[in-house]
């Protein structure tokens, strides 16, 4: 990186000043492991037992799995981003929260509607058998199924991470390549997609992370993961032994999927020319691709938010007969709000001195340290959950369960999303800025708080977002820490389904959906409009 | 934004203060884990609280994770009582030492086999499995009368379990405790063979038999009751299996009390309060229930087989737990779970 060149020695306060609080969220965001450590130390030598044949399949699928959604999500997640940040898309600012609001599906309540409506003799056979005699749709259980689910739960991650890099773009590079006589498809290839590069990776990172740990959509839709074997070793034995081992296993293959992340990363090497993030770039005009670009973004938003949306509908209007009364939950409406917001602030707070030590300062371990953060990423949520009871229990004190723990058990759980958004932004800010203003006098917290902040800013509200609508639907540590009492939209949907009593889920999923899109155009659509503007 | 920031936290603050603070007025207040469902048991918590002015906390979750987070907690758990949904999660958590043995004198209120041999734990109420068919496909007479008979061609492709679900291990435990591995293995694979169908849960398994996907489902006997509160014309209805056929398990939920719990007469005040008849009245017999009530004299909703008749297994529940790993061992190695 950058190594010095005028000679002076660097402020010492800076690192020292970054480090701390970045040891201090590594430390945090690393409980888990801990107590995966301690666990696999006074477990029984048994439990390694369970690495066999069987295991080894089971890795495989899970990678199978990973591969598969990536893929899923950066086809639907990257076009998405380029049409809704630069182009002449009609009715750009709506699709471009709508594009968003997935996320906050719980990926269990998106394959239980997902199977409302595609299963067999789900709402669509029944569409077909009468006018087509359609009597077997396509098999959805095992892998189509849950790349479907998972694509739906985690395609927004890449397409938020790539919108937000698209917006910081640094227009000259590709006026440049326009003007060496490059075509749309060229530029688009050689120049965009490139710079892109940080985002995707992250983008990908974040999809890979939430595949391994998710639960609820392979559950449904019978895929044999590693994680789905997790659970069902806690849900059947009581035994934590066997499910810590697999969840080490877990760890192994994240540490895979990290390392590959920041080879793909290495290679790319990007910064803007200039400071100015207020210079937009040109709109690209769609002409005759118009229609087919809405058509895409109406495919996307239509199977990955209104189809599920449909089918709870549909499930509270056949209730609405039976005379139950539909209730909206608002203290569990606030409740999520609140919980939610407090840890996309705390998580974005924790996660900047992680990146910036990372891409400032790098060196093996603040590198280490960085990668480090995203291990509890993949872990399922029961496995992070149990970890802060058994720390929590210990030495929380009177803080165990209560609403400040349930606060940090999210940004345990989340902070890779907010590393994920705030690095791939901070990697596009060229370092030479910083010391420029750093040469006209200003301090090292002045320098990034005047200058890089304000070029990192739409990366750092994405990260917020993200975190935040993570926070709005998790479930296992929010079950297991909340204070007593403290509902969430997401704990009354559990409570709803958990019973099948599906009409009751439907009204706090809307709800769930209409608290989550005022901050999502608050965070990712209102620059959206900005450039709407000519400039 | 920073204004934002700074408003969140402060209620957060707030919040955690007025939250610590509640919990440092000592009245009575006991708390509760549960694995049973909010919408099953909170009147009854209400109904405990109004007659006895001992205030209950309540924290609702899926019965094994709180089993495990009772079991990381140890002693220092806020816990006073454990209202679990399966005899499995009782049992690991007393087996740990972490429930207390209860008097005589609550225990004798139910049936021996459907309380804890150690005495940690006792039930509440109970459920049978059953096979629940699709009434515009099947007559009950069609049905065979033992979980044996479903391996036969007729039923090919068009029988429904789920095998991951604690109840349908606690069955196939008790086929191997009555009819050895080997049998049970056999039929385990011959149900494959005959292209048996898999879900992730007893709901799941029943909407399939109510769409017609599936015509026959191995499920719990009171999931058709919260079906049909929900959708009064499904087309199911329960096919009880013969007494002592291991395809006819019954199986409990029940309660213990923690062994830290420092409010223990408290404590059993709830347990004898959900053996009394009101409770299990409710559990037996208001809308959309139909579990057996365990109490001596209380009777099951009308239109269910006495529990006398269905006998289950004739297995105490208690001895299921320490088979349930082998269990597990089988199921994965012919492929029903991995």
């Amino acid at each position: 990186m950058t190594p010095r060149r005028d000679g002076r020695p660097r402020g010492r306060r800076a690192p020292l000043l970054l480090a701390a609080p970045a040891v201090l969220t590594a430390g945090a965001v690393l409980l888990p492991l801990a107590y995966l450590a301690v666990r696999s130390v006074t477990g029984g030598r048994d439990a390694w037992a369970i690495l066999d044949a069987r295991t080894a399949r089971l890795v495989l699928d899970t990678g199978v799995l990973v591969a598969a959604v990536v893929l899923a999500a950066l086809l639907v997640g990257v076009p998405l981003a380029w049409l809704v940040t630069r182009t002449d898309l009609p009715g750009r600012v709506g699709w471009a929260v709508a594009a968003a609001l997935p996320l906050v599906i719980p990926s269990y309540v998106a394959a239980l509607a997902l199977l409302g409506a595609l299963g067999p003799r789900g709402l669509l056979q029944g569409l077909l058998e009468g006018p087509f005699g359609v009597e077997r749709l396509p098999e959805i259980y095992g892998l189509p199924g849950a790349v479907l689910a998972l694509t739906l739960s985690t395609y927004p991650y890449v397409y938020l991470l790539a919108a937000a890099a698209l917006r910081e773009l640094d227009p000259a590079l590709e006026e440049a390549a326009r003007g060496l006589g490059r075509g749309p498809w060229a530029v688009f290839g050689r120049v965009t997609l490139p710079a892109l590069r940080p985002s995707i990776a992250a983008g990908s990172l974040l999809v890979a992370l939430y595949v391994l740990s998710d639960f609820g959509a392979v559950s449904l839709m019978q895929y044999p993961a590693l994680t789905r074997a997790i659970y069902l070793q806690y849900e059947a034995l009581f035994d934590r032994d066997p499910a810590v081992v697999l969840a080490l296993v877990l760890v192994a293959l994240t540490a895979l999927v990290l390392a590959a992340e920041s080879r793909f990363r290495r290679r790319a090497r990007y910064h803007r020319s200039t400071a100015t993030a207020a210079r937009r770039s040109r709109v690209v005009e769609l002409g005759r691709w118009r229609w087919p670009a809405v058509a895409f973004c109406g495919a996307v938003v239509g199977a990955f938010l209104v189809l599920p949306l449909a089918v709870l509908a549909y499930w509270t209007w056949e209730a609405i007969p039976l005379g139950r009364p539909v209730d909206l939950a608002w203290r569990a409406a606030a409740n999520s709000a609140l919980a939610s917001a407090a840890a996309a602030a705390v998580a974005v707070a924790a996660a900047l001195p992680v990146v910036f030590l990372s891409a400032r300062h790098p060196a093996s371990w603040t590198r280490l340290l960085e990668r480090a953060s995203f291990t509890a990423n993949a872990l399922p949520g029961i496995v992070v959950a149990l970890s802060l009871v058994f720390f929590g229990a210990r030495y929380a004190g009177v803080l165990y369960q209560t609403l400040a723990l349930l606060v940090f058990a999210y940004v345990v759980r989340f902070l890779p999303q907010a590393l994920a958004a705030s690095g791939s932004a901070l990697r596009t800010v060229n370092p030479r800025f910083e010391e420029a203003a750093r040469g006209l006098g200003r301090g090292p917290l002045a320098s990034m708080w005047l200058v890089t902040a304000p070029l990192v800013r739409p990366g750092l509200l994405a990260g917020a977002a993200l975190v935040f609508l993570s926070a709005m639907k998790e479930l296992p540590a929010t079950l297991l820490l909340r204070p007593i009492g403290f509902d969430t939209l997401a704990t009354e949907i559990w409570t709803a389904t958990s019973i099948a009593a599906y009409s009751e889920a439907a009204p706090s999923a809307f709800l769930l959906i209409a608290i989550s899109a005022p901050f999502v155009y608050l965070l990712v659509g209102r620059r959206g409009a900005e450039l709407a503007s000519p400039g | 934004m920073k204004k934002l920031i700074a408003v969140v936290l402060v209620a957060t603050l707030a919040a955690t203060l007025a939250a610590t603070a509640a919990a440092a007025t000592k009245e009575t207040t006991l708390v509760v884990y549960s694995g049973r469902s909010e919408n099953f048991v909170q009147p009854m918590f209400d109904a405990f609280t109004k007659q006895t002015g001992i205030r209950v906390q309540v924290r609702y979750g899926d019965s094994a994770a709180l089993a495990a987070t009772l079991l990381e907690e140890g002693s220092r758990t806020p816990a006073d009582v454990f209202f679990a949904q399966d005899a499995g999660a009782l049992g690991a958590v007393a087996s740990k030492g972490r429930l207390a043995v209860l008097p005589q004198r609550t225990l004798a209120r139910v049936p021996k086999r459907f309380r804890a041999p150690g005495k940690r734990w006792v039930g509440t109420s109970a459920r049978a499995r059953v096979a629940a068919y699709n009434t515009n496909e099947l007559r009950a007479s069609d049905l065979p009368r033992s979980i044996w008979g479903y391996t036969s061609p007729h039923w090919r492709g068009k029988v429904a379990l789920p095998p991951t679900n604690a109840s349908f291990q606690a069955m196939v435990t008790a086929m191997r405790m009555r009819a050895g591995d080997d049998r049970t293995r056999e039929w385990l694979l011959a149900m494959k063979a005959n292209d048996v169908k898999f879900y992730s849960g007893n709901t799941q398994v029943l909407a399939a038999v109510a769409s017609g996907e599936v015509l026959v489902g191995l499920v719990n006997h009171y999931y058709l009751y919260q079906l049909k509160e929900q959708r009064p014309t499904a087309p199911v209805a329960n096919h009880f299996l013969t007494a002592r056929d291991p395809g006819a398990l019954i199986n409990i939920a029940g309660m213990g009390i923690t062994t830290s719990s420092t409010q223990k007469a408290a404590a059993l005040r709830l347990v004898n309060f959900m053996l009394s008849q009101p409770a299990q009245r409710f559990f037996a017999r208001s809308p959309g229930r139909a579990e057996y009530p365990l109490a001596t004299r209380a009777r099951p909703r009308p239109g269910l087989p006495p529990l006398t008749r269905i006998e289950g297994a004739g297995i105490n529940l208690g001895a299921l737990g320490p088979q349930l790993s082998r269990t597990l061992k089988l199921l994965s190695e012919v492929g029903y779970t991995r």
